[in-house]
């Protein structure tokens, strides 16, 4: 799937959306910025509820290309003004990380990458 | 100087930062000392800083630093006729000494800390070494920025070619500045990947650097991180001044944290910083002294593989 694939989503909303569209590789949630760091993928998109600019920092360094905000947390403008500046997408759900998990995986399934 | 209003730690320039982190005590001391043993006498060590121009002298018992003697002691063994009893009586027993391979900076911090002129260095035996004052510290400093001064002007008059793959550059972070924490870690990974340094190598540097800053702002009251790049390797170097690790083995256990639930709830804390940084790097070396400051020097190697997994 491509990251704009995401925005499209039902209950999906999209927070910051310069980004370049590249395909999504592989995905990870965790609410931990550091679990994130030591094991996200390249190209992944990261579904957490950690809305503030340390994810952005997180994200920009393992190159997550995109994040989800779970159960419709409130980003802060700081956190969109990083994205923006790194062009990682931000997306809002209502659906809470386990939802949203389950719901990625079926696409990257269905829609591979590779 | 006094012991009960807590100094202001000095704001010095990021080089002479750099000096003090980068310079061993054992490097600085004075390596000849005059220690006298328990059964001397108050007179002896008078005689022996009277005639060595010195203000204290360690006892020690089989090279064990047991007590010291300071100038205060001696005048109040003066006043009270007591300069023929011996040093136990009038020694301070609880000494407080330095360790040879700490940074400068530890040494800094413990002179703002405690009112001694003097401390007793110590090596890994807990044997006595040398002794280490300020004005050893203040020579070391003039003899090093002399030296760098020397290098600045000889660069001045013949410019290098500079390689692309050299850095070397200091990020000041401050205690709970989450704001700016991971700047340096992004600015460091933009550098590499331009220079078209893999994927994989970036991220671990990423991983060391991101950690390390994170942990300076969220642990420290404090500090610097500094990166040294050529073609062969990142060095990343963290100091802070305090308030230092009580038990390293246990910082480098994964899962234990001192962080608070404020830390918790922006997503670090988790116990896995110091782990993480271990982990990715190829080199990796912590001191940390309580009230004193934590140093950690990490090193990425561009060519080789990843020799120590642990």
């Amino acid at each position: 799937m491509k990251i704009s694939d995401i925005q499209s989503l039902e209950g999906f909303a999209c927070l910051q959306g310069e980004y370049t569209d590249t395909q999504v590789q592989d995905g990870y949630t965790s609410d931990l910025l550091s679990d994130v760091m030591a094991h996200a993928e390249e190209d992944s998109v990261l579904i957490t509820i950690q809305a503030h600019k340390n994810t952005v920092a997180v994200s920009s360094l393992v190159g997550v290309v995109a994040i989800i905000v779970c159960s419709n947390r409130p980003a802060t403008d700081d956190m969109l003004e990083a994205a923006r500046e790194e062009g990682i997408a931000v997306f809002q759900t209502d659906g809470n990380q386990f939802q949203t998990s389950s719901l990625i995986a079926q696409h990257l399934a269905s829609c591979p990458a590779r | 100087m006094s012991d009960e209003e807590q100094k202001e730690p000095l704001q010095s320039s990021l080089r002479v930062q750099e000096l003090i982190y980068g310079l061993k005590i054992g490097e600085v001391m004075t390596k000849k000392v005059f220690a006298v043993s328990r059964n001397c006498t108050m007179r002896d060590v008078q005689q022996i800083m009277k005639s060595n121009g010195i203000t204290g002298v360690p006892v020690v018992d089989n090279r064990r630093v047991v007590g010291f003697v300071s100038m205060n002691d001696v005048m109040t063994a003066l006043e009270e006729g007591g300069m023929d009893e011996g040093v136990i009586a009038r020694m301070s027993g609880e000494v407080q000494t330095l360790a040879e391979e700490m940074p400068l900076s530890f040494a800094i911090s413990a002179f703002n800390k405690f009112s001694f002129r003097s401390f007793p260095v110590v090596s890994k035996k807990n044997e006595l070494v040398g002794i280490l004052t300020f004005r050893n510290i203040n020579l070391a400093l003039i003899r090093e920025l002399s030296r760098q001064l020397r290098e600045m002007e000889h660069l001045h008059e013949y410019p290098e070619e500079h390689a692309s793959l050299e850095l070397v550059k200091v990020y000041q972070l401050n205690r709970y500045d989450f704001e700016n924490g991971g700047k340096a870690s992004i600015e460091i990974k933009k550098f590499l990947k331009e220079r078209g340094i893999s994927l994989a190598l970036v991220r671990r540097v990423a991983v060391a650097s991101y950690e390390l800053e994170i942990n300076l702002v969220a642990h420290s009251i404090g500090g610097m991180l500094s990166f040294d790049i050529n073609k062969d390797r990142v060095k990343i170097s963290s100091h802070d001044r305090g308030p230092g690790i009580d038990d390293v083995e246990q910082a480098l256990t994964e899962g234990f944290s001192t962080a608070n639930e404020w830390i918790r709830s922006q997503g670090f804390g988790a116990g896995m910083g110091l782990p993480n940084v271990k982990r990715v790097s190829d080199e990796f070396a912590i001191q940390s002294a309580v009230g004193m400051g934590t140093m950690i020097r990490t090193v990425i190697h561009f060519k080789e593989e990843k020799q120590n997994e642990d």
